[in-house]
């Protein structure tokens, strides 16, 4: 299935040509879960700190369909 | 230490001993108290009986770091309510140098259209204050003044002051403060103040702390070890340590987020996601310095001390600099609230705020509301800046604009108006994250993020986990929120060190250490949220006498009955989920 995939803030160093959150597509074996397409991107776990799906914030163990949207963030703040 | 009173009716001052009670309070402990204690409930907020209270921090002054706050306090001209607006600049530390731990600015001079500016020295043994006419100063622009002000006092001076959106009498218009490159940039924004200071014909305050004698500790050696836990926490987390997520993307790295969890408010709060969220977000900001400059540009401090340094400058094609600060809430504000994707015009605006004395969320929030009543359309950048030029220049436009974004809903007769007791929400949409809408709606200050800032668990997964969706549990958590805040609002620091001791404990205790090594006082972590409940308790209650009740705890009705893209939601809270937020407190 393919996924829609986009990394934010300090992620960009590990895939430059998606910087600020560039989205770009991911093909992953069916029923794949969040915590597999972070070790596809080569995402060390502890820089990961929110993944949302469809908008909403996933666990790890979450399983994906065809054509979801993720958002993958590292720690972040501001107010 | 002193409580410095200011009366501008006959512009004549005086040093008082601080009082027993007030002895352990700093920040918005003492601005909130003086205010419940002095100012009458009843009051109109731009005549003689309000007072203007700042108060630097508990540790504000002392090495400490991110630690220079001042908080500025009265009854606010745009709720009409109790207010505290927090600032971070080097101008605190020169009264906490001082030994001054509040100025009360009180009182009213008999002539209109006199302005007057106070100037605030050490006289070898106590502060001294000097009255000058400031009239050559009125009716201009902020970046013409203050370095005016800074040749004529000296480099090393301080100011706090007010642009011509406090002459006009504006509910937006705020109190403006020096950055460290001397901008008049650094703002207690909301709610109103920088026209309680004009309605005393109050034009500056400058602060020149040659010879002063420095904050005095009670417990240096508790202070260090303190000092030391905080700073290790800020250095070590990923958000607050240097070339962090702050520093690198200021705090508009919050826009990506905010737009995936369809939370960005878009359009006057008609979406929660807007499709040029990339365009203005912080990794935009800093790629078109990048790109600008020909080399990577990271965050400065906004005042000294701070070592989170999220302060940001955009820079124009040429390389020049264009403004600063272009941070979350003015980049949303003027930029997504407005259907605007341009840094350039939203860089431009936040300049003209700056030069106005305009607060920059409440400009954003009534740009929106002037756009959907079809004054302008939605996304013309161009014609958004005009309608800052006529507040700036207080056309009858630009008068009832500015007057906030509540009086402007009413004047041009538009429904969807996101206020509460009449202050503009900021950048984080109710329908799609509770438990910020129930800070909104209950917070004494009318509809502020800072108040209770639920977005940590709730977007950031920050100091826990919960669903923004969902009302459950909610209003719990916002009361948590609000009183650990009232007293990191009290301490002097920045709340952004919240992110770090969220997480990690010792921070928090080091956070305590350091209050305890000035104060001489005995608190532990669990005092924390005791204190500040305290404090919310006494700004209720002013509210209360000022006419407040249940009713004004809520969010504008069209957020009940008016589905929210992308998620489709509504604010599902019920009253008394909101009513228990005081209620248990
Ligand atoms: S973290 Fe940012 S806003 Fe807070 S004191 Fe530092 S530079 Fe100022």
């Amino acid at each position: 299935m393919r996924l829609t995939v986009k990394l934010f803030a300090t992620l960009d160093k590990f895939r430059p040509d998606a910087a600020g959150g560039k989205p770009f597509e991911l093909q992953v074996h069916d029923g794949a879960t969040v915590q597999e397409v972070i070790n596809m991107l080569g995402l060390p776990d502890d820089v990961v700190r929110v993944v949302f799906v469809n908008g909403r914030a996933r666990p790890r163990d979450w399983t994906l369909s065809d054509g979801d949207e993720l958002g993958i963030f590292p720690p972040i703040g501001g107010g | 230490m002193w409580i410095l009173r200011i009366n501008m009716t006959d512009r004549s001052y005086r040093l008082e001993d601080v009082p027993e009670a007030y002895k352990y309070l700093g920040g918005r402990g003492l601005t909130s108290t003086i205010v419940h204690d002095e100012v009458p409930p009843l009051c109109h907020p731009l005549g003689p009986n309000n007072k203007l209270v700042f108060a630097p921090g508990i540790v504000t002054g002392t090495t400490a770091p991110t630690s220079a706050r001042i908080s500025a306090g009265g009854k606010s001209p745009l709720t009409g309510g109790i207010k505290e607006s927090n600032a971070g600049t080097a101008w605190p530390q020169d009264l906490a140098a001082m030994h001054i731990k509040a100025i009360v600015v009180e009182g009213q001079p008999k002539e209109k259209g006199k302005w007057w500016m106070a100037h605030l020295t050490w006289d070898g043994s106590k502060p001294k204050v000097e009255f000058l006419p400031a009239d050559e100063y009125a009716g201009k622009d902020l970046y013409e003044v203050y370095p005016k002000l800074f040749e004529r006092f000296g480099e090393k001076v301080n100011i706090a002051g007010c642009g011509v959106a406090g002459e006009f009498g504006y509910g937006n218009a705020g109190i403006v403060y020096n950055d460290m490159a001397r901008r008049p940039s650094r703002y207690s924004g909301r709610g109103g103040l920088g026209s309680v200071m004009a309605s005393k014909g109050l034009k500056f305050i400058v602060t020149d702390r040659t010879g002063a004698p420095g904050v005095q500790y009670a417990d240096q050696a508790l202070f260090d070890e303190g000092r030391k836990k905080l700073i290790d926490a800020l250095r070590t987390h990923d958000i607050t340590k240097p070339k962090g997520g702050l520093n690198t993307y200021g705090t508009a790295v919050l826009i990506n987020i905010l737009n995936e969890a369809g939370g960005l408010p878009t359009r006057n709060f008609s979406s929660g996601r807007f499709e040029g969220a990339p365009k203005i977000a912080g990794e935009a900001i800093f790629e078109g310095n990048k790109q600008r400059l020909g080399k990577e540009l990271y965050n400065h401090a906004c005042s000294p001390g701070c070592i989170i340094q999220c302060s940001n400058t955009w820079h124009k094609p040429d390389g020049t600099e264009h403004t600063s600060c272009v941070e979350y809430e003015s980049d949303w504000a003027l930029g997504a609230n407005c259907g605007i994707d341009s840094l350039d015009d939203i860089a431009e605006m936040v300049r003209l705020c700056n030069a106005y004395g305009l607060d920059t969320i409440e400009t954003g929030t009534t740009l929106a509301v002037a756009m959907e009543a079809g004054i302008i359309p939605f996304g013309d950048g161009k014609k958004a800046i005009e309608l800052v030029h006529e507040m700036g220049k207080g056309t009858p436009l630009g008068r009832i604009l500015g007057a906030g974004t509540a009086t402007a809903g009413r004047v041009l007769g538009v429904t969807r108006v996101p206020v509460v007791k009449g202050q503009s929400m900021p950048a984080y949409e109710p329908r799609a994250v509770k438990g910020i809408g129930i800070t909104y709606a209950t917070t004494p200050m009318g509809a502020d993020h800072t108040a209770g800032y639920t977005i940590a668990p709730e977007i950031l997964s920050v100091g826990g986990k919960a669903d923004p969706l969902s009302p459950e549990g909610k209003a719990a958590l916002s009361r948590a929120f609000q009183a650990t805040t009232a007293f990191i609002d009290s301490s002097g620091h920045c709340l952004f060190i919240a992110f770090a001791i969220l997480d990690i404990p010792s921070g928090m205790e080091g956070f305590v250490q350091e209050c305890n090594g000035v104060l001489g006082t005995k608190w532990t972590v669990d005092d924390v949220p005791k204190i500040g409940a305290e404090i919310l308790r006494k700004e209720r209650a002013f509210n209360e006498a000022a006419g407040f009740t249940k009713a004004h705890d809520r969010v504008p009705e069209f957020m009940k009955y008016e589905p929210l893209p992308p998620h489709n939601q509504v604010f599902d809270v019920p009253d008394e989920a909101l009513d228990s937020v005081f209620g248990e407190l």
